[in-house]
């Protein structure tokens, strides 16, 4: 069973559309959407939605009754979501990281933490014996991680992991486990220049990792040189179709509909899977 | 000085195109990149010659554990929260440093007194002075957290460097609608929102715009590649009536953009079919700047 994350640094190189496109191709396949500030996956694939789940954080709560003022608690935050006003601790719930301190320290009980709701997983299935997962963070939340947590806890069989774009925490969450990383990648030099920071990154994090280039127009362009100069493995070449482009605008699995693209991500998917069984 | 931050929801919808061709057309004087974690902005704005202060970017102080305290009886890892208490070959806990979050509720618990806190640089700020003009930008290192507050620090480094009360200031965003963007717009007069005519573009785009309502920001829209699905182009159009946002410009897709972005260029400089529509854009924003 393997897991392959994708990603990407920079957005819009064509991640959801490798992600997608992978997992139609490999039988009973998960796809997982860690992408939960803006997850696309499903309107790629239109799934079935079998099941919704609520993810929660923890948030502190003051009992105002049994609080007796000693400012404990605000004097532990580090990240200043207490403030004592009045004699009594206010929480702001926008910058409390729920590390449980304040519940921890406070001497008569009078603070507690109660789950809030932080996004949603939809469960769903796709195809003949795929299953989706995708994290849907609440607007206006600040942080993905917690969320991108509970969607890898639905990793099974061989998983597809959607990562969010960037280098920060929220895809160092998405990788942490698994097998391999594709890095997709477009030949401009936006896409070059972020590129570089996720080829860091999955580095120090030792895993093995491969790169598609998507939007190839040319025959050889500026990922390819680097690929060559760093002597990273080119899984795939995408070519930059104005068909291609429009099918997946308008939510069309291309692998369904495309025989030479289905070769492709067949071919991706067996690669994989021979890298991940050494 | 009235600031416009554009944003997208959805990565690559050409944010960051958008920007650095605005900031050479309306001779914007005060410009940053808030996208910390794949800053772009200064491949094409700035240019070799221009002064460039570096300063390392300290994020929250997170845990250490002193290796000859350390007892290993276990006490931090019972109340950590983020997973980032590791045990060494010799029974005693080292901090991930990836993982700490830095609420220092272990050293609150250490009956040893064996852990206290540590600077930790996670990422770095520049600022580029050239004559009048000012280029505040940041790179957050891989893995790191605390991208919410290196935005901050960006637009204070702007604020600090330009004199108040004149002149437009326009910020490139983040993709998403977490951390990085929330910070982003604080104090926001215009929010540039460029959407792309595909289902995820138009999906993306109600996330950014319902997370940009809660901070009351003024909106327009910018319908990048307009011309790529005709039938996609007018979902979003219509999605703007419903929400009585107003369609700032249409910009058709052009193969010249790409092209003039990978030789370092800004598309200002070229005469195409998406410079003439920038600059449409650019003739529209004052009006929109006081409405």
């Amino acid at each position: 069973m393997m897991h392959i994350a994708i990603l990407s640094g920079k957005g819009g190189t064509g991640k959801t559309f490798v992600s997608t496109n992978l997992s139609a191709c490999i039988k009973g396949s998960t796809y997982l959407d860690c992408d939960v500030e803006e997850p696309n996956g499903s309107l790629l694939l239109h799934p079935t939605i079998t099941s919704k789940e609520v993810v929660t954080k923890l948030m502190p709560e003051t009992n105002q009754d049994i609080c007796i003022g000693c400012r404990k608690c605000v004097d532990i935050c580090r990240f200043g979501a207490l403030a004592f006003l009045g004699g009594k601790p206010m929480v702001f719930p926008e910058v409390c990281h729920s590390c449980g301190g304040c519940t921890l320290v406070c001497p008569t009980g009078a603070m507690s933490e109660k789950p809030q709701s932080v996004g949603i997983l939809e469960n769903g299935t796709f195809l003949e014996n795929n299953h989706i997962t995708t994290g849907i963070l609440n607007v206006g939340e600040a942080s993905a991680v917690s969320l991108i947590s509970a969607v890898l806890k639905k990793a099974q069989n061989d998983t597809i992991i959607d990562c969010p774009p960037g280098s920060a925490c929220s895809v160092m969450e998405s990788i942490k486990g698994c097998d391999y990383c594709v890095l997709v990648a477009e030949p401009t030099i936006f896409g070059l220049h972020n590129l570089k920071m996720v080829y860091d990154l999955v580095r120090v994090f030792k895993k093995p990792y491969g790169i598609v280039i998507n939007k190839c127009e040319d025959e050889s362009n500026l990922i390819d040189d680097f690929c060559k100069q760093e002597q990273i493995e080119i899984l795939e070449r995408i070519p930059f179709t104005k068909t291609i482009a429009s099918n997946n605008a308008r939510g069309h699995l291309a692998v369904t509909i495309d025989q030479t693209l289905h070769e492709l991500f067949s071919d991706l998917a067996n690669k994989l899977k021979e890298r991940t069984s050494l | 000085m009235k600031r416009i931050l554009v944003l997208s929801g959805k990565g690559g919808t050409g944010k960051t195109t958008l920007t650095a061709t605005l900031v050479q057309m309306l001779q914007i004087k005060a410009f940053a990149d808030c996208d910390v974690d794949a800053p772009n902005l200064h491949l094409i704005c700035a240019k070799k010659e221009w002064e460039r202060e570096d300063k390392p970017f300290l994020g929250m102080q997170i845990s250490f554990i002193d290796q000859d305290k350390c007892t290993g009886c276990g006490k931090c890892v019972e109340v950590c929260r983020f997973d980032a208490l590791v045990k060494t070959a010799t029974g005693t806990y080292q901090v991930n440093p990836f993982n700490c979050e830095g609420c220092a509720v272990c050293q609150y618990v250490c009956p040893e007194n064996a852990i206290s806190s540590k600077d930790n640089i996670t990422g770095k700020t520049s600022v580029y002075t050239h004559e009048d003009t000012v280029f505040s930008t940041a790179q957050l290192n891989m893995g790191s957290g605390n991208s919410g507050k290196l935005v901050s620090e960006v637009k204070k480094n702007l604020d600090d460097a330009v004199p108040k009360n004149e002149g437009i200031a326009i910020i490139d965003g983040s993709p998403g609608i977490g951390c990085p963007v929330i910070a982003s717009l604080s104090g926001i007069d215009l929010a540039l929102m460029v959407t792309e005519p595909t289902s995820s573009g138009l999906h993306d785009l109600k996330r950014i715009v319902k997370t940009s309502k809660i901070f009351a920001t003024k909106i327009a829209i910018v319908i990048n590649k307009s011309d790529i699905d005709e039938e996609g182009c007018q979902l979003v159009e219509a999605y703007c009536q419903e929400e009585h946002l107003p369609i700032i410009g249409h910009i058709p897709y052009d193969s010249t953009v790409s092209k003039t972005i990978n030789k370092g260029e800004n598309l200002a400089d070229i005469d195409c079919p998406s410079s003439k529509a920038i600059g449409k854009i650019a003739e529209k924003i004052p009006s929109f700047l006081e409405k």
